[in-house]
């Protein structure tokens, strides 16, 4: 019992402990960013690593849930400063607040939108193809053609969405400055637990009942209706899941870097998760959230040494871990672990 | 009025485009289940191709063997390590375009490049400038070109007969590795010569290729896996369907409508305007 | 079990890298570091590198000519990525870790008010060398290239002087030409002119052909083009081949400078209009010499534009704000801009104190057969920066903000 929970406690102590000690404002800011996209990374790897659904708009649901609680801080900053109009809006030569943004005033709401909006949109989006027995690739680029037009529509509607600026200049989340240090190491905090307990709750989901008629779902999908089960059901309601966390780490995102913009969601960043999930081993949650904590890491060094070599290294990457190890960093640890174990007991 | 009966032909002239830039994919995608994000650096290959030769009529076969070379170097290397992993050659694919991309940005730098058009292409019949023409003129002839090697040469009904039953095929004695190669070939070959033509309306960059890449996947999806009067029905009613919401309302709404028209449609049909019937038990 | 611990050793090493890279050597007295944050990777790269070129000569010519208060000018470069949140990251680092004096950087507005916030909050210095869209004057940039008034409304000035009455606006769907058209049509509402239609396609978008068929069907006296980056040469390349020429519709565009003509061809663009503050064929002595050491650290067959050549002003009015103040400080440096006028490659550029923009001539340039831009038209003198506007009654309603 000890030994299982061994490794994620330790984890835990390092990224909740020591992480927050050591590391200066600016890395753990840093952290705090790579372990947002582990949360949409988490998801990803449930539902392409446990139930074969490569989704390639997982940035679509991020930024519905990022573009919520901007809109929740742009709202508290306007308020508080008496004009009531976000700035980009008075630029945008907009002039009253559209009834869509009124309710976002409430930060109860606000942060509700962040991840049921995302969950209802898949849900809607996964009923309708997956009743349709839209599958495999062709789920993968519908969901890539919603990034796509996702991220027109925004741009589109710069009155409401600020446009490709998208929003920045946050001050205070429920009264703290934004701009202090303190705030900051404090949503760090709270990041790395989400993910925590989100790692913890996907876990147990994956090895409950449900989580074995997943896999058998992503293993033989006419077999499991054969058996009576509705596959459909199963596969919408993981990927409302997996947007779900996507859109909470939109929401946690924007307060962290201070920043959404429709370059966060389109159809690069959506693929640059599921890489990162890749490189990390889709089978193993663990391996998603690794991923994305070292693809992000990999980034900011790379692009900080040399920017041109970042897309060589990149495009390396895929390559080789697609080619020589497709099971990602996970699998390779757990096949040397796995020798390791053979090798002492013989 | 005149206005709008010229988007009929515009419609036309979209749709031969976007054929063009599909055709290849429904080798590659259509005939071999691979996903090839590369497609788009393959058009842009053909693009530097007719950059670097700075001759339309000659571009067109040159780009149509570089790029498939390029095609067959990355299905021998790692594609072919990859069948029956399709969600796999995907992500495979797009990093080699990220290489490909950067590879291009080195060689020939960022800026955009100049193609000149022919001067026997300047000029134009009512609304359609002859470059327009061109364009759908060489989709005709790339359409009714792969028809005939599919269903006329030996080589192209034995490319249809592993599409069909892989390993049937293989027990009745085609080397599938082979016709594999030379799918891979025709289809990357077919994207070097739909780069060719985009330099005639479009930019000439590195970037070239992400911005067709999602539309010829669409065409792909809507028009139904490996069927080629599938695409070419796809290719067409999205050209024509673009050309009108376009005129109606603006560029940034038409693609969002298009992609709500394919989702809708794909509720009707939802492997496609054509399917491959096969018993075949996924 | 499920983590296996190589994984958590991997997790350990992970954290342990990114505490390393802090160690940072404490800076050196006899040097300043400044800061470059352009976009060297992405879309953006093609036009942000050579503004960034632009800048390293003046820091290695100031350092040629003995540096700043006697001391050496380090740069250090950053690449945005095309990607705003980056800039702000990079910013951030620059800043924070690397301490720098100052930053030149951005490039596109989106970039810049995502570097807004980081500059204000650490009351860190921008100067930000880029044609914009005015309704801005953050007291931590300084901005070098145009606001509206120094380059859209002297381009309507001119379309009115040749008797274009009506006009057809096309623009990339972000911010600046969003901006630009709602200054043109109070513009046109105030002088009489008629706007016949306004157009907006997605950045990236390579299909023009139903645009030109609305445009050649409204038949517009001109266009004005705020369309951006790589759109440009897809709609000039579909436009000449609808038969559209200069002659019988103009085209007046306010982001295509000499580095774009080569990719759109000239071939498709000769003889159309642009509206700028400089060009490479500006006639002004430290022009020439601007041009000529550009072209001997970069290649002969370079050019120089607009965007470069404010990157390049911004290092030497910085040099001569601290040369004045005395310091790097940030705010001694703010307090002694004000009013520096230096003779520039595009004449006379004055700091005007009050909204941190320059004083800057305009002028309209005809795109020639070989490539380079010639002057057809200029306002005469440098014009006050007025960012939001104020100066103009028929802006009344745009300066709201």
């Amino acid at each position: 019992m000890i030994r299982r929970h061994l490794p994620f406690a330790t984890v835990a102590v390092i990224a909740l402990v020591a992480a927050p000690l050591l590391l200066e404002p600016f890395r753990l800011g840093l952290l705090a960013k790579y372990l947002c996209y582990a949360i949409v990374a988490l998801g990803i790897g449930l539902a392409w690593g446990k139930g074969g659904m490569l989704t390639l708009g997982q940035g679509v649901f991020f930024g519905l849930g990022g573009y919520s609680m901007a809109m929740y801080l742009k709202l508290t900053e306007a308020g508080g400063a008496g004009g009531g109009l976000p700035d980009f809006m008075v630029w945008s030569g907009v002039e009253s607040l559209p009834a869509l943004w009124v309710p976002f005033g409430n930060p109860v709401f606000a942060l509700g939108m962040a991840v049921l909006g995302p969950m209802a949109i898949a849900l809607i989006l996964g009923t309708l193809v997956f009743r349709q027995r839209v599958r495999g690739a062709y789920f993968a680029i519908l969901t890539q053609a919603l990034a796509a037009a996702m991220v027109i529509l925004l741009v589109g509607q710069q009155g409401l969405t600020g446009g490709t600026n998208g929003m920045t200049n946050f001050f205070e989340l429920f009264g703290q400055d934004l701009a202090e240090d303190s705030t900051q190491r404090g949503l760090y905090l709270v990041v790395a637990s989400v993910l925590g307990l989100l790692y913890l709750a996907t876990r147990q989901l994956v090895n409950s009942r449900y989580g074995r008629l997943l896999v058998a779902v992503r293993d033989g999908e006419d077999r499991v209706r054969f058996l009576g089960y509705d596959p459909a059901l199963v596969k919408t309601v993981t990927f409302a899941i997996s947007a779900g966390m996507a859109g909470l780490a939109g929401a946690l995102f924007v307060p962290v870097v201070g920043i959404i913009s429709p370059a966060l969601l389109g159809v690069v960043p959506s693929l640059e998760l599921v890489v990162a999930v890749a490189v990390g081993g889709r089978h193993a949650l663990a391996g998603a959230v690794l991923g994305a904590v070292v693809m992000g890491y990999a980034k900011t060094a790379f692009s900080e040494q040399f920017a041109d070599g970042w897309l060589y290294l990149q495009g390396a990457l895929f390559i080789l871990v697609m080619t020589l190890a497709p099971k990602g960093i996970a699998g390779i640890s757990r096949s040397i672990a796995g020798r390791l174990r053979h090798a002492r007991a013989t | 009025m005149t206005a709008f009966v010229n988007q009929l032909p515009i419609g036309l002239s979209i749709g031969a485009v976007l054929l063009l830039i599909a055709l290849g994919l429904t080798f590659t995608f259509g005939q071999m289940g691979v996903i090839n994000m590369a497609h788009g650096s393959f058009i842009m290959a053909g693009a530097y191709t007719a950059y670097l030769l700075q001759d339309l009529v000659l571009a067109l076969p040159a780009a149509f063997l570089v790029a498939g070379a390029m095609g067959l170097v990355l299905e021998r290397l790692a594609i072919r390590h990859l069948y029956g992993r399709p969600l796999d050659t995907l992500l495979l694919t797009w990093g080699v375009s990220l290489v490909l991309q950067q590879l291009a940005r080195d060689l020939f730098g960022a800026p955009n490049v100049q193609v000149s058009a022919p001067s026997w292409l300047s000029g134009g019949v009512g609304i359609l400038p002859y470059n327009r023409l061109f364009i759908m003129g060489l989709a005709v002839a790339g359409v009714v070109g792969v028809w005939f090697y599919l269903t006329r040469t030996g080589l192209g009904r034995r490319t249809q007969a592993v599409v069909q039953n892989r390993q049937l095929a293989a027990t009745s004695g085609i080397d599938t590795g082979r016709i594999d190669m030379l799918t891979f070939f025709i289809g990357s070959g077919l994207a070097g010569v739909a780069g060719v033509a985009v330099t005639l309306i479009g930019p000439v960059g590195p970037a070239l290729g992400d911005y067709y890449i999602v539309d010829a996947f669409l065409v792909v999806v809507a028009g139904g896996l490996g069927q080629l009067r599938g695409a070419v029905l796809a290719a067409l009613g999205l050209g024509l369907l673009n050309s009108y919401a376009e005129f109606w309302s603006d560029a940034s709404l038409a693609k969002v409508i298009v992609f709500a028209v394919i989702i809708a449609f794909l509720q009707i049909r939802p492997q496609g305007m054509f399917v491959l019937r096969s018993r075949a038990l996924t | 079990m499920r983590i296996s611990r190589p994984i958590v050793s991997a997790i350990l090493l992970l954290a342990l890298a990114a505490c390393g890279s802090d160690a940072e050597p404490a800076a050196q007295s006899s040097e300043i570091k400044v800061g470059l944050l352009h976009s060297l990777s992405g879309t953006m790269a093609i036009s942000e590198v050579t503004v960034r070129d632009a800048e390293l000569l003046a820091v290695e010519e100031i350092n040629k000519a003995g540096g700043v208060l006697g001391k050496k000018l380090v740069p250090v470069v950053e690449d945005g990525a095309s990607d705003w949140p980056t800039f702000a990251e990079k910013a951030t680092k620059l800043i924070r870790q690397d301490k720098v004096a100052t930053v030149f950087g951005g490039w596109t507005s989106a970039s810049r008010k995502a570097m807004l916030p980081v500059f204000e909050r650490y009351k860190a210095l921008l100067w930000y060398p880029v044609q914009y869209e005015g309704l801005e004057s953050s007291p931590y940039i300084f901005y070098t290239g145009a606001t509206t008034n120094q380059q859209i409304i002297p381009g309507l000035d001119y379309l009115k002087e040749q008797g274009k009455k009506k006009l057809f606006l096309v623009g990339s769907d972000y911010v600046f030409p969003r901006t630009a058209n709602k200054i043109i049509k109070a513009y046109a509402a105030a002088n009489g002119m008629e706007i016949l239609g306004e157009e907006y396609t997605p950045l990236g978008h390579t299909e023009y052909s139903t645009l030109v068929n609305k445009v050649t069907g409204a038949k517009p006296d001109a266009v004005f083009n705020t369309l951006n980056g790589d759109s440009n040469v897809a709609f000039f390349k579909q436009l000449k081949s609808a038969g559209a020429t200069a002659e019988s519709m103009p085209v007046l565009s306010v982001s295509i400078a000499e580095e774009e003509v080569t990719g759109i061809g000239v071939d498709n663009i000769a003889g159309q209009p642009v509206a700028w503050n400089y060009y490479q064929t500006t006639e002004t002595p430290a022009n020439d010499a601007f041009v000529k050491a550009y072209k001997a650290k970069y290649g002969a067959a370079k050019v120089t534009s607009d965007p470069m050549e404010a990157g390049y002003n911004a290092v030497y009015l910085w040099a001569e704000a601290v040369k004045k103040a005395g310091t790097t400080e940030v705010e001694a440096v703010k307090k002694a801009a004000p009013g520096i006028a230096l003779e520039r490659p595009e004449g006379l550029v004055t700091i005007d104190g009050e909204n941190q923009h320059m004083y800057k001539t305009a002028r309209i340039g005809i795109i020639q057969p070989d490539g380079l831009i010639k002057q057809v038209w200029d306002s005469g003198e440098p014009i006050k920066p007025d960012p939001y506007l104020k100066g103009y009654p028929w802006a009344a309603s745009l300066a709201a903000g």
